[in-house]
């Protein structure tokens, strides 16, 4: 039983993250990590098969409108309709084609449909908030939503989480896998949000606030932002000189 | 080209992540070969306490040891019934629990074989970014000489063991502690 014996067994390594460029586990202002991070410090483990491969979706899981979140109910949801596209893109600055990219955000109050989201503003019948789609050959992926409300919580007095929307992408492998928010560009509550502010580098953070972009807005219909997402590449690639 | 940085799932995921469409409690159908496994995990706090917000994640080899994907280069003797993945949320206890067969033997560095094992992603609220580990079955013989075990301190390996359930035959239990006494190792990967 069991695989080949005397199997090759080399592999490429993916890059490993610049630590300045995602978020430290514990952070302090972010209150809800406290009892959530490690103690011990990780351990540094060489990459092999298990690391570099990763699940691979395939095209028939999607639905229809699934990625058009104004139209999966009966009429149109409140708020201000947008458009939001970009590329998935490894380190190598190379298209992640036919990879899951799931989102889900409030709605255009900031009201999350979840049980535990509580807080004064109305639902909207008509909006969910979760949409899916796969990357095409070129690494591209389109939503239709609306432009989601910021969000009050309990982190501190007076917190309110800029208005995002959660992207969640898996890429090719299991260590590429990535959660994050996007962001609209000149938000005020930056400045006062440590879920955004977490990121150690300015330039890192940034790279979280999607792009309005006229080109993709639509005349009479919606606005358009563009939001290019880069998750982690290969070490090195036979295309590489 | 540098990354995006990873930001926390948040409490509300559930709804976009971990519907009944989008979870996936069975990572391989149920004509797979090889020994069946159901794995029930605990995700734990701090205090000791159960996270209801977590959201575990699976990726694993087949009964043979080979991944379903591109990059194994035997995926075309890979067992069609094991997609290998698998994604659950957790209870009000912080409980979630898959359906699998034991993996097989995947080949390591320096032609040394890894001991059967899955690959484990964790998020929840609180974190800003998943945290890597892997869950081993207790007792399996290739596990003292598994490459990625053996960087791990003796007395701590045993927090990624998975144990057998002697009350029921096939089940295997683990508890995946973020924080504090028998505190799950975490992988830098």
């Amino acid at each position: 039983m069991g695989r080949f014996t005397n199997e090759s067994s080399i592999i490429t390594p993916y890059k490993r993250h610049d630590a300045q460029g995602q978020p430290p586990m514990p952070y302090t202002p972010y209150q809800s990590t406290l009892k959530r991070s490690p103690s011990q410090p990780l351990i540094y483990l060489p990459h092999t098969l298990s690391e570099i491969t990763g699940p691979v979706y395939g095209h028939g899981e999607i639905g229809e409108t699934d990625n058009d979140l104004t139209r999966q109910h009966k009429e149109q949801p409140q708020g201000e309709r947008i458009i939001v596209t970009g590329h998935v893109l490894d380190s190598n600055s190379r298209p992640v084609p036919n990879t899951l990219v799931e989102i889900w955000q409030a709605n255009a109050a900031g009201r999350y449909v979840h049980i535990k989201d509580q807080h004064p503003a109305p639902l909207d019948p008509n909006f969910t908030g979760a949409g899916r789609t796969i990357t095409d050959e070129n690494g591209a992926y389109r939503f239709i939503t609306i432009k989601p409300g910021a969000y009050p919580w309990f982190n501190h007095y007076n917190a309110w989480r800029p208005a995002h929307i959660h992207f969640s992408i898996f890429g090719r492998a299991f260590l590429s896998r990535l959660v994050t928010q996007m962001y609209f560009p000149g938000d005020p509550l930056f400045a006062h949000d440590p879920i955004y502010q977490s990121i150690p580098d300015e330039k890192a953070r940034e790279r979280m606030i999607a792009k309005f972009d006229m080109e993709t807005t639509q005349p009479q219909w919606a606005l358009g932002y563009k939001f290019d997402v880069v998750i982690r590449g290969p070490e090195a690639t036979p295309f590489e000189t | 080209m540098q990354t995006t940085p990873s930001q926390t799932v948040g409490p509300f995921f559930s709804f976009g992540l971990t519907t009944e469409k989008c979870s996936v409690r069975s990572i391989v159908g149920p004509e797979a070969k090889g020994e069946p496994v159901v794995l029930t995990c605990r995700v734990l706090d701090g205090d000791g306490v159960g996270i209801p917000d977590a959201m575990v994640e699976i990726w694993q080899a087949d009964a043979e040891g080979i991944y379903n994907h591109p990059d194994d280069p035997q995926q075309k003797n890979c067992d069609p019934a094991c997609t290998g993945f698998g994604r659950m949320g957790t209870n009000e206890e912080g409980i979630c629990e898959f359906e699998t067969v034991k993996p097989g033997s995947v080949p390591g560095p320096n032609g040394v074989d890894q001991a059967p094992h899955l690959n484990v992603a964790v998020f929840a609220r609180g974190m800003l970014k998943q945290l890597y580990t892997r869950i081993y079955f207790a007792g399996d013989l290739a596990n003292p000489t598994d490459p990625a075990l053996t960087l791990v301190p003796a007395e701590r390996r045993g927090t990624l063991m998975a144990k057998p359930d002697s009350t029921h035959p096939g089940h295997w239990n683990l508890d995946l502690r973020l924080q504090g006494e028998q505190e799950t190792v975490f992988f830098d990967v």
